[in-house]
């Protein structure tokens, strides 16, 4: 049982990562990704929408939408317990623990339309679908995927604040060379593609 | 009226086709640009998905403009995009299968495209319905080009084919990284580059013929 979480985890974090490997959440990906600060804050919140989001739809799917037969409701229903979600983290942090909500504050909203959120809720359903302990799955799964997207962001920003005092080639300022910085970084990560656990 | 109405329709079309493009000068909607873009086939299905959800949504939103609280827009905006990608995901799993099976998890993700919740902040709710229109069909179709020609060099270069058929002899070695997920972000880097250096190049002749 532990070993097959394990793989989920590992899985998610390194093989297929969220950002690099599968296109998901590149804007804040490349939004967010000048200070290595701002890009562990961003990543942190998003760990921690992900794991809660995970267990919510999860719950919405065996509850709600598979007894009332309303599967193909899935995208509307999720997004809007995202949105809610996110929304509720935001007032809840704010009350609670300020030191947090300040350092994420500008982040917190923008997490909404992070696909990576909707896209691991829409995962969990039809990768671990309707098998036992699919809950835990989810859940871990949720988490390290927000664990990926943590560590690719914060690797990026760190090669990127390298980049500012960089001899660039006056074409490839801006966007262009970010994104061959990213092209490069990917390929680094397709080397863990080679893992196996048999 | 009518004439004012019409050309406020072309020029936002225009607007969003060319000189604001969602993908090479907005950079909005990066995840489906650089996920599907393996083929022309997807390219061109994505595209054209999400410009029915962009111009359907734009339409009602920009209706619906004076109706909506501004406290609640955002939400309002994510439940009537969300209502118009599950209609799309559905016709394309009853009609076109195979391309529903390729694209996966990327139509529902529809909903989470920034260019379209972008569109319906920064223009469907404050213009007229024509005009949001307009600006609907432009940046789709803006993003679709923009989708099609990243998805013709990745499989090309990639695969040596162009929507499937074979462009090369049989001698013809491809460049498998280009369809791999590193290709997306240099295919991507590099037309960005080479779109930066024309337009550096127009402006400079711009100011020396004034």
């Amino acid at each position: 049982m532990i070993s097959e979480l394990l793989i989920i985890s590992v899985g998610a974090i390194l093989i297929n990562n969220f950002v690099l490997v599968q296109f998901l959440g590149i804007c804040p990906f490349l939004g967010v990704s000048k200070k290595v600060e701002t890009a562990s804050g961003m990543g942190f919140a998003v760990v921690f929408v992900m794991l809660c989001a995970s267990a919510l739809t999860w719950v919405v799917q065996q509850y709600l939408l598979i007894p009332f037969n309303l599967e193909y409701m899935q995208t509307i229903a999720f997004i809007l317990v995202i949105a809610v979600l996110v929304q509720f983290v935001e007032m809840f942090l704010q009350k609670s623990i300020p030191s947090l909500y300040n350092s994420l504050g500008v982040y917190l909203p923008l997490i909404t339309t992070n696909c990576a959120v909707l896209g691991v809720a829409l995962q969990n359903i039809s990768k671990f679908g309707g098998t036992e302990m699919s809950f835990l799955k989810s859940v871990v799964y949720g988490g390290s995927a927000g664990l990926g997207f943590t560590l690719s962001i914060v690797l990026f920003a760190g090669v990127r604040e390298r980049l500012e005092t960089a001899d660039v080639p006056e074409f490839l300022k801006g966007m262009p060379i970010v994104l061959i910085t990213a092209a490069l970084l990917s390929i680094a990560f397709l080397g863990f593609s080679g893992l196996s656990f048999n | 009226m009518s004439e004012n109405k019409k050309t406020s329709f072309i020029s936002a079309f225009f607007n969003g086709l060319i000189k604001e493009n969602p993908t090479f000068v907005l950079m909005l909607g990066m995840c489906p640009t650089l996920a599907v873009t393996t083929g022309v086939i997807n390219g061109i299905g994505m595209g054209l998905s999400t410009t029915a959800v962009l111009i359907c949504s734009n339409i009602v939103i920009s209706m619906l403009r004076k109706f909506i609280p501004n406290k609640i827009r955002i939400a309002s905006y994510i439940v009537i995009v969300a209502g118009f990608v599950t209609v799309v995901e559905m016709l394309l799993k009853a009609y076109l299968p195979s391309l529903s099976q390729s694209l996966g998890i990327y139509i529902p993700l529809i909903v989470v495209n920034c260019i379209i919740l972008g569109r319906a902040e920064a223009f469907a709710s404050k213009n007229p319905v024509g005009a949001s229109a307009g600006d609907g069909l432009g940046m789709g179709l803006g993003f679709t080009c923009a989708l099609t020609l990243i998805g013709s060099v990745r499989e090309i270069l990639g695969a040596g084919t162009f929507a499937g058929h074979a462009l090369f002899g049989s001698g013809f070695q491809s460049v498998s990284i280009m369809i791999l997920p590193p290709g997306a972000f240099l295919t991507l880097g590099i037309l960005l580059a080479i779109i930066n250096s024309i337009g550096r190049k127009v402006k400079k002749e711009g100011n020396s013929n004034d």
